[in-house]
């Protein structure tokens, strides 16, 4: 007998616009107060009053079972982290009601509570406590948090003096350790090198089979495919749709498709949306076929070629890329370490460097593909850049210019394999 | 439950392994909490159990902010005992040997210091307190707790701090050769008097500064002022009898005088201005906890 964990009824939240603003000066409150009926007139072009306002939020509902793991997934801005804030009451909604059954504990960042001058020990403490663990639950539990994070030698030691890595793991590892009746997790599979995503994605499963109710957001399709059972698709602060993982994750990835491809050209200097130290930085990626000039789209078959345009701006002992392409899905068709075929090489500081990539055996089907890329020193296997999603290209059904015209069958590549009859 | 899946078998075990685990959860536990979560109405209601619930993480906040406040410093504790010390040297020169102010018979410096006592753990107090959303707007924007601790907890954690310069002033009581009456017994109620001043004025001020950036940078001249208008530097016989009840308004004045007479016996502090304090720090307390409640409600999305 599930009873429903989380009833969601019409929730709505606004923001207002100047709500956003980082820092708001008492000054400035009194002097927009004066200046408010003078501006009104001003806009009147248009603008209607209200305008600025937001919905994060409106309208949404929903119902989750009791043991259920739900994936929400949508655009940035969609809503998600809002909504998953409201449900552990770390704001109020505007409108609306839900009601949740159970202990909740919010894993929205990794590392809530850390203090740099507190030992790991003291962390794990206070951490855990305003997480929602007792004093006797982080007793209990403290060698366990210590043996997952692998920190036991620096216990003692203050934070401040701990490895970027170390302090993942040891705040994942107390996060980890949580048992609230309800789990709310908001993206913190982004953070990390990949064995430490790898540990992620095996505890978070471990937790999903232990009967908790968990709210899963992701941008990482593959993870939501794996770990949760249905979807919540959230669009512009409305529910798309609700249904299964598999069925939310395959609408999601199809209205991401049909946005447009782009031209092959990918200016990477002025983006933010990257993870690494910096000491190496992608400044341009080009996507080319046979043509030798960018572009967005490709026929089937048709060798591609990419170059990775790079600028040291510290020593790097040892560079290294890793390019995926993964499929609308989420799914991590190709991958490929510059390795595989060059050498690690050192740059200087200011030194910029061009890394090509010759994919010969295009062997994708149509459709659209995003490029994930890295770069590393393999010296200390530090990230220095990396982007979860440098952009898209897409693959036509093309005329059979490069050998073959792809039918209807499935499948994400169509290699060309050698049969003969015996 | 699961639609149509390529293992039905193997999901349904899946299915069924998980109810169990949830049923054995369930019998395992008390009752589960259920929260109900709605838009933020005119009147807000403390949840006093919740608060209860809660008490360890106050604890921990006030543990924190202890063990932060000394880690990697020179002389530690020292500090709790160096500011009101230096600040009655200065006083016990200036207002006293030079400005010669009425000190009610008492020596200066134990004068001085029976006022600093209470008055440098307000001020710390109320600072702290100010500072407490803004600077753990982090946390308050990824997990939820009762925001009220924070204030709570920085007027909590500034009575270790007084427990150390207390351990002074029974030095000083010694020297002076102070035999205090049975009115040391109410020391403790005006200890409690300036405790909930610093907390009824750090929800506001708490509230305030995490809304409207500019209000910590008032806080250092207002506390300066309040040092002014409280009986630190001149005993409150200084100030007319017809003005005395208007001057209890200030809570600390109360606090003061209280603490000076529960010490030394002497001075009685009038009974028209203990009564206006005592009721000027229940309405302050009042209106602190609805507005931090109100403002409670948004914090997060402002902070």
């Amino acid at each position: 007998m599930t009873t429903a964990a989380i009833r969601v009824e019409g929730l709505g939240k606004r923001f207002r616009l100047g709500e956003r603003e980082r820092y708001v000066a008492l000054r400035d409150v009194l002097a927009r107060a004066v200046k408010a009926p003078f501006r009104r007139r001003a806009n009147g072009n248009g603008h209607a009053l209200g305008a600025s306002h937001i919905w994060a939020l409106r309208g949404v509902s929903f119902d989750v079972k009791e043991g259920d793991t739900i994936g929400i997934v949508g655009r940035n801005g969609a809503g998600k982290s809002t909504l998953l804030k409201i449900l552990a009451g770390i704001t109020l909604p505007t409108e609306g009601s839900a009601e949740v059954r159970g202990r909740v504990g919010s894993l929205l960042e990794v590392g809530t509570g850390f203090h740099p001058e507190l030992t790991g020990r003291e962390n794990i403490y206070f951490s855990g406590s305003i997480l929602g663990m007792k004093r006797r639950e982080i007793d209990r539990k403290f060698d366990e948090i210590v043996a997952f994070s692998g920190v036991e030698t620096f216990l003692d030691t203050p934070l401040k003096h701990y490895s970027s890595g170390m302090q993942l793991r040891l705040a994942f590892s107390v996060a980890a350790h949580l048992e609230p009746e309800v789990l709310l997790v908001d993206e913190v599979l982004a953070v990390g090198d990949l064995e430490f995503q790898k540990k992620c994605l095996g505890k978070m499963e471990e937790v999903t089979r232990g009967g908790r109710t968990v709210l899963f957001v992701s941008h990482n399709m593959g993870a939501i495919r794996r770990i949760c059972t249905r979807g919540v698709w959230l669009d512009r602060g409305e529910v798309r749709m609700t249904g299964t993982a598999a069925e939310c994750v395959d609408a999601y990835a199809a209205s991401v498709e049909a946005l447009e491809t782009g031209n092959g050209v990918f200016d990477l200097g002025l983006r933010t949306d990257r993870t690494g130290d910096g000491r190496v930085r992608m400044r341009q990626l080009r996507v080319m076929g046979s043509a030798g000039s960018p572009s967005g789209t490709f026929e089937f078959c048709e060798p591609l070629r990419f170059e990775f345009d790079l600028e040291a701006h510290e020593v790097v002992r040892a560079c290294f890329l890793g390019l995926m392409i993964n499929a609308a899905d989420g799914a991590e068709l190709v991958s490929s370490c510059h390795t595989d075929s060059a050498e690690v090489r050192e740059l200087k500081p200011g030194e910029r460097r061009s890394l090509i990539c010759d994919f010969d055996q295009n062997v994708l089907r149509p459709g659209t593909y995003s490029i994930q890329a890295s770069v590393l020193d393999v010296a200390t296997w530090e990230f220095c850049d990396w982007f979860h999603s440098i952009g898209i290209f897409s693959i036509d059904p093309g005329t059979g210019r490069f050998g073959r015209v792809p039918d209807g069958r499935p499948g994400y590549v169509q290699p060309l394999l050698r049969w003969h009859w015996k | 439950m699961m639609g149509t899946e390529t293992n039905p078998v193997g999901e349904a075990i899946a299915v069924g392994a998980r109810t169990e685990a949830a049923a054995a959860m369930h019998t395992a536990e008390h009752a589960v909490p259920v929260k109900r979560i709605v838009p933020p109405g005119r009147w807000f209601s403390w949840n006093l159990k919740e608060l209860a619930d809660y008490r360890e993480l106050l604890y921990f906040l006030v543990w924190r902010e202890i063990k932060v406040r000394y880690k990697q410093t020179l002389i530690g504790a020292g500090w709790a005992i160096l500011q009101p010390v230096a600040t009655m040297a200065v006083f016990s020169l200036f207002f006293g040997r030079l400005a010669k102010i009425p000190s009610g018979g008492l020596p200066y410096p134990l004068f001085f210091y029976l006022a600093l006592l209470p008055w440098t753990y307000f001020a710390g107090a109320l600072t702290g307190a100010t500072n407490s959303v803004v600077e753990n707007q982090r946390v308050i924007t990824k997990v939820y707790f009762p925001r009220v601790l924070l204030p709570l907890s920085s007027v909590i954690s500034g009575l270790v701090d007084f427990a150390i310069a207390f351990v002074l002033l029974i030095g000083m009581a010694v020297y002076y050769r102070v035999t205090p009456g049975p009115w040391l017994a109410l020391l403790p109620v005006f200890l409690l008097l300036a405790v909930l001043t610093a907390f009824g004025a750090g929800l506001w001020l708490a509230g305030l500064n995490a809304l409207y950036r500019d209000v910590r940078y008032v806080v250092p001249f207002l506390v300066q002022f309040w040092l002014f208008a409280s009986p630190v530097a001149y005993p409150s016989s200084l100030v007319p009898a017809r003005w005395r009840a208007l001057y209890g308004l200030n809570p600390m004045a109360g606090v003061i005088d209280g603490f000076r007479w529960a010490v030394t016996g002497e001075n009685p502090p009038s009974a028209g201005l203990l009564a206006v304090s005592a009721a000027a720090v229940v309405v302050m307390l009042a209106a602190g906890l609805w507005f931090f409640r109100r403002m409670e409600a948004t914090v997060a999305d402002v902070v």
